[in-house]
């Protein structure tokens, strides 16, 4: 969301103002004085700018104030903002990109990874692999024979119960559904969507292609990744075959958002994120630390490194006063301004027994004046033959299995590497008692890493690649051979293959906020280049791997940011790292040369191989952006987290171009997916949008009213009585108000207070008719148009005093008429003196009509003199009514005799109550907007955005009466001389009176010429806007828009009501009393 | 329903939701404090700040009127809010608006003001305990850190779906005032409520 700054209140949300179109298009001086075209120009063309624009914008949710704005139209960059009436500044230069990492001495792009104790050590309990991957559970932790005796930060004491497929298992808290079922020996979870294959868990992470899964309880939720479900007690889930299920009853947690403001966001708490928390974390500055996981660490949880440090700096962020760290939380979304939406977990961990009263998730809509993105980096695959077989995993996910959460994803692995860093992960896994058979390194000289590697008794097959797997529900073996050669095949016994084809920068977010990318040759991926907004990025995330650089940059970083917003940054403590082999450099691989005809599979979720991608480019697909619409890679749930730049470097292969020159596809929000609940928040059910009422409507709802919606009001449509269908309680309703009395409650109407000298010369220039000529005491009704003379609203003005009047509007436009009264004043009449200031909540109003009106109002106030001489049509008084202080105006929307009482809202209730005692001899009947429609129509009144839609002059209304030919200039005036406006065919509201009387035509109902159907296209003469029952006249009838209506009155047109030809016959719109014999009573 | 809760006069846009209002202050042991402050006086007031008006005005007030976007004034019971280069809500006990209103006018004399009674257009909801700028975070995107937005600062913005004219009172502990559309004032009541749940 834009940041706005508005020249008054500074920055605010995009969503506090209005657009106000192109700013400096001044209203002409004499309108009159332009011809058609000059007007046409002046009312429809604007400039379409790329680049610098100067704009107008209304502060609307705020000070009200319009005022300019240059806009980049191409980045939404807002350049300048200045008071409306002041000149356009010059056009400020755009803000230079900044490189998403400042040159950063002593950096070094090396291999990450630490030199663990060599061989392996600690046995590993329990039974042997189960090859056909499923373990029964059981009691007690001996019952999960893949758990490693010691490692893992996996709470040991706390058993938890769960259901996978149907079979029960047990895990602990600190497990997540993955660690847990690669605990029981269980790592087949899923079935491939397209071509049915068994999927394997493969990483650990958000990453995960193959492990998607359907919760069934406690409450269904689909597609999520095993690996990033917490375990909880009670959790069943199934495997599923590609797609989930969404639930079928209404979710019943709770979900909601909060606004968050800070002087630096750190995204990720790895070693990178920590270190730049640390170093802002007791400087005063406002700092929020957010990461996806239960815990802080990021990579170090996984590789068990430095944890002394990570529980250190984890305790100096808790304690710091400014400081807010959010675990489990996922920054998902990179907006405008440094605006950047989380999703936070907070209670999805506890299954059946989180608390109600607290949400599940929850929105945070961060505002930060500086981020920091230490977001780390994914491993990547390579596409080698039947490359996902269950037991295929990322090398660095299963030291992490290990490490965070005691769960061997194997007992016999082989490792295929590109690079150093599965080495580590190698000798790590060794130590903790895996069998590393052997690693197989594609690189011919593969360095320090590999020496050490044999040292600890591990064979390593320098310039190897593997060339296939066997095996159904897990991995059995792994062939090698020489790399690009089919000779000197070798083949292992093994259930788990670790994989490591180097390393992705997760550079999502970077990617939103509006930087680039740029191709890294000596990572071979893509790494953030310039950014746009105030953003920095560390670690991994930013391509580099080496420990010690890592905590280095975070710790500058964070620093940097503080200090460019005035607070003073500490050196925070970091942790040594010990010395490293010295690092070979990687090898891109992508494809894995071969002969096998198996599947190399490049997007595991959605079953697409190098040979789909071939066919892409053999299609003449060239951009990576088309393959993957061809394709499909990188289109699933895990928006190809691990095969967006394999895929990448496959299509570059196909093509014979470099991957530099290919770029990746983009990325946009959602980071991982995020559900539409907790995007709905709090706003659903009954706070889905503000429901407003007026201050009787608990009245109304005692009294068995419906309601109907008008706008966001909740307004009275009928009370129907004992067992009454809307029909029968419409035209009861009409019948007692035409012959007796009835009431209701018309508060909703728009009411706005114009005070100033000018006030009156203001209403002149608004409304189509003459309101400066209208005597104190004294109401007109009247009509306002947009410049281009069409009908906008319409209503009454009561002249309050000389320089004072109420106008009232209809209910759905109280607001937009009064924003429309502000843009004329402060943006091309600043000299009016002149104020409007919305009432409509401070009167509360009562419509009194019908012939016995006059006695009820006459026995309710005593001190008025009711008589028609005394208290004409359109006059008011000021009275009591009840004892309540009242104005009481002569206004009929009916034709009736009419009085509407407005009071204050605190009274409404009484004053309702007293006329409903009052009323009760004459038998008098509250009536709610139906019958009001059902009245007004009988008379030909027109409801504004119901008989009318933005195409609608008051000439075709039949209101030129209400248009004065006497003002030098109104707004819409100069268009009423417009060819079009003058066009004898133009559409004219007229009656419709159908000639079988109980024909009923329903609204939008279209009307022909001939009792036949020509062939189409079928010539159209306009369309019923309002249709109703009359009690009045016994029949139906209807309101329409009609080409030439006013000149075929008494013509028989034809209504194709389903499979019939209604004829119906052109009428006044006046059907009702057209003489007018009503309304003085 | 209950005809005594229908007939008692005059009637609050919240009276309806008092009794909810004051158990979530109950429940939630300090931290939320929610009510209604009904009937408050309130006058919008317009003139030119840099015209003679606004030194008369101030003088009949006892107090100036802020100049500062987005502040208060307050002088005994009387708070002055801004709400534009050239408009103010004065708020004051109920019962006072006529009073100050044609205080103001004869202040004024010939200059122009405008002076509208809006008292019953707004009502006042209390916000205050030592989850309310937290309560409030769920629906006010504006930053309510006691830096960014303490004693002396108010706000036209918006709260959950609804505009409202935000005020921090004097004391940091004494809260907000959220002055909300009548006719919104059940829905915004039903918002805080439902907010509040987390905090019972």
């Amino acid at each position: 969301m834009l940041l706005i700054p508005c020249p008054w209140c500074g920055p605010r949300d995009e969503a506090e103002f209005h657009y106000g179109g192109q700013a400096h298009v001044a209203y002409p001086e004499t309108p009159s004085a332009l011809t058609d075209e000059e007007w046409a120009r002046y009312l429809f063309f604007r400039d379409n700018t790329k680049g610098p624009f100067a704009e107008r914008w209304s502060h609307a949710a705020g000070c009200r104030r319009w005022f300019n704005a240059v806009r980049d139209t191409s980045t939404n960059e807002i350049l300048s903002v200045y008071r409306s009436g002041e000149d356009r500044p010059a056009t400020p230069a755009p803000t230079p990109a900044p490189p998403a990492r400042p040159a950063f001495e002593g950096e070094a792009v090396r291999a990450a990874g630490e030199p663990a104790s060599a061989g392996p050590g600690s046995g590993v309990e329990g039974a042997e692999s189960r090859q056909d991957g499923t373990a029964r559970g059981g009691e007690g932790e001996t019952t999960q024979p893949f758990r490693h005796p010691t490692r893992g930060r996996i709470d040991r004491d706390t058993l938890l119960t769960f259901t996978f497929d149907g079979t029960q298992y047990q895990g602990h808290r600190g497990d997540t559904l993955a660690s847990a079922l690669l605990a029981n020996g269980v790592i087949h979870a899923g079935t491939s969507i397209k071509l049915g294959r068994p999927r394997g868990i493969f990483s650990a992470g958000v990453e995960e292609p193959n492990a998607v899964i359907q919760i069934e309880e406690p409450f269904p939720e689909p597609m999520l990744p095993a690996t990033t479900v917490e375990l909880y007690d009670g959790l069943v889930a199934t495997s599923l075959p590609g797609q989930g299920r969404l639930a079928t009853a209404p979710d019943p947690a709770r979900y909601d958002a909060v606004h968050a403001h800070c002087d630096l966001l750190v995204v990720g708490a790895g070693p990178a994120g920590l270190a730049a928390a640390a170093a802002a974390a007791n400087s005063g500055a406002r700092v929020i630390l957010a990461d996806d996981q239960p815990e802080l660490g990021g990579s170090l949880l996984g590789t068990a490194e430095h944890l002394d440090w990570v529980g250190e700096t984890a305790d100096l962020l808790d304690a710091a006063p400014e400081v807010r760290v959010l675990r489990r939380t996922t920054v998902f979304g990179y907006y405008d301004d440094n605006h950047l939406l989380a999703v936070e977990r907070r209670t999805n961990h506890l299954g059946g027994a989180a608390p109600a009263n607290v949400s599940r998730e929850r929105v945070w809509r961060i505002r930060a004046r500086r981020v920091v993105l230490a977001t780390g980096a994914h491993e990547r695959s390579l596409a080698f033959a039947d490359n996902d077989r269950p037991g295929v995993m990322l090398a660095s996910s299963a030291r992490t299995h290990v490490n965070r959460h005691g769960a061997l994803p194997g007992r016999h692995a082989v490792v295929l590497t590109t690079n150093d860093s599965a080495y580590a992960a190698a000798l790590d896994l060794a130590s903790a008692g895996l069998a590393v058979t052997a690693i197989v390194d594609t690189r011919p000289e593969p360095g320090e890493w590999a020496e050490r590697a044999t040292a600890a008794g591990i064979e390593v097959l320098a310039g190897h690649a593997v060339t296939g797997t066997e095996g159904g529900a897990r991995l059995t073996a792994v062939t090698v051979a020489p790399y690009g050669e089919s000779a000197g095949q070798r083949e292992f016994a093994a259930d788990l293959l670790l994989v490591s084809g180097g390393w992705n920068p997760v550079a999502h977010l970077f990617s939103q906020s509006g930087g680039t990318l740029r191709h890294d040759g000596t990572l071979g991926s893509f790494v953030p280049d310039t950014g746009r907004q105030a953003v920095e990025v560390v670690g991994s995330a930013s391509g580099v791997l080496d420990p010690a650089a890592v905590l280095a940059q975070g710790a500058a970083a964070g620093a940097r940011a503080i200090e460019a917003e005035g607070y003073t940054p500490e050196q925070p403590r970091l942790p040594a790292v010990a010395a490293q082999p010295r690092p070979a450099p990687a090898m891109h691989v992508y494809v894995v040369p071969g002969e096998s005809d198996a599947p190399r599979f490049v997007d595991l979720q959605r079953d697409v191989t190098v040979a789909d991608l071939a066919r892409a480019t053999g299609a003449g697909l060239r951009s990576v952006e088309h393959t993957k619409r061809y394709t499909t890679a990188g289109t699933a749930n895990d928006q190809g987290k691990t095969s967006g730049v394999l895929a990448s470097g496959a299509v570059a292969e196909l093509l014979g171009v470099d991957v530099s020159a290919l770029g990746t596809t983009t990325f946009r929000p959602p980071y991982t997916p995020v559900s539409f609940a907790a995007l709905a928040g709090r706003d659903r059910g009954l706070l889905s949008d503000p429901v407003r009422t007026t201050a009787l409507h608990e009245w109304h709802v005692g009294h068995g009213a419906l309601f109907e919606n008008v706008g966001q009001w909740k307004r009275p449509w009928y009370y129907p009585r004992g067992g009454e269908d809307m029909e029968a309680a419409v035209l009861r309703e009409c019948a007692a108000t035409r012959e007796g009395v009835g009431f209701m409650d018309a508060s909703t109407l728009g009411k706005i207070d114009v005070q100033g000298p000018d006030a009156a010369a203001f209403l002149d220039l608004l409304y189509t008719n003459m309101m400066s000529t209208l005597k104190v005491g004294m109401i007109r009704y009247g009509v306002m148009c947009r410049p281009d003379g069409m009908v906008f609203d319409d209503g009454t003005v009561i002249r309050v005093d000389r320089d004072r009047f109420l106008v009232t509007t209809t209910t759905g436009n109280a607001a937009a008429v009064l924003d429309w009264m502000e843009e004329w004043l402060q943006t091309e009449w600043p000299e009016l003196k002149v104020h409007c200031t919305s009432v409509t909540e401070q009167w509360a109003t009562v419509a009194l009509v019908g012939p016995r009106s006059r006695e009820v109002i006459g026995s309710l106030a005593p001190g008025l003199a009711v008589a028609n001489e005394d208290f004409p049509f359109m006059a008011w008084r000021e009275t009591t009514v009840a004892a309540i202080e009242a104005r009481v105006c002569r206004i009929s929307f009916s034709g009736e005799l009419a009085y509407e009482i407005n009071v204050s809202p605190w009274e409404a209730l009484t004053l309702w109550e007293a006329v409903y005692e009052a009323g009760a001899p004459y038998g008098i009947t509250p009536y709610g907007t139906e019958t009001m429609h059902v009245l007004r129509a009988e008379k030909g009144y027109p409801i504004i955005g119901q008989d009318t839609d933005g195409t609608v002059t008051p000439q075709d209304l039949g209101m030129g009466w209400a248009v004065s030919k006497k003002k030098p200039d109104f707004i819409g005036k100069r268009s009423f001389a417009r060819a079009d406006t003058v066009r004898p065919d133009r559409k004219h509201l007229v009656g419709l009176l159908p000639e079988d009387p109980a024909a009923f035509l329903p609204e939008g109902t279209h009307l022909v010429a001939g009792g036949e159907l020509p062939a189409p296209p079928v010539p159209m003469l306009g369309h019923v806007t309002s249709s109703y029952r009359s009690a009045a006249l016994g029949r139906t009838f209807a309101l329409a828009l009609v080409k030439g209506g006013r000149d075929r009155i008494g013509e028989r047109l034809y209504a194709p009501v389903g499979d019939r030809l209604v004829p119906v016959t052109v009428a006044s719109p006046v059907l009702y009393d057209p003489e007018g014999a009503r309304r003085d009573g | 329903m209950a005809d005594t809760a229908l007939t008692s006069r005059p009637r609050s846009p919240l009276s309806r939701a008092a009794d909810r209002l004051a158990a979530a202050t109950r429940d939630s042991g300090g931290m939320i404090r929610l009510a209604e402050l009904p009937f408050l006086t309130q006058l919008d007031v317009r003139l030119d700040a840099k015209g003679a008006a606004a030194g008369a005005v101030g003088l009949a007030l006892g107090l100036q009127l802020p100049l500062e976007p987005d502040t208060v004034v307050r002088a005994g019971e009387l708070t002055a809010l801004w709400l534009g280069p050239d408009e103010w809500l004065l708020v004051g006990p109920p019962g006072g608006e006529r009073e100050l209103e044609s205080r103001i006018r004869e202040a004024a004399g010939e200059e122009p003001v405008s002076v509208t009674d809006v008292s019953a257009q707004r009502t006042t909801v209390l916000v205050a305990g030592g989850g309310a700028r937290d309560l409030l975070a769920h629906g006010c995107s504006l930053d309510l850190h006691p830096r960014a937005f303490g004693s002396g600062r108010c706000a036209q913005t918006t709260l959950g779906r609804t505009q409202v004219v935000l005020v921090a009172r004097e004391e940091p502990s004494a809260g907000f005032w959220v002055l909300v559309r009548s006719s919104f004032a059940a829905y915004l009541a039903d918002w805080l409520l439902d907010a509040a749940t987390e905090y019972l």
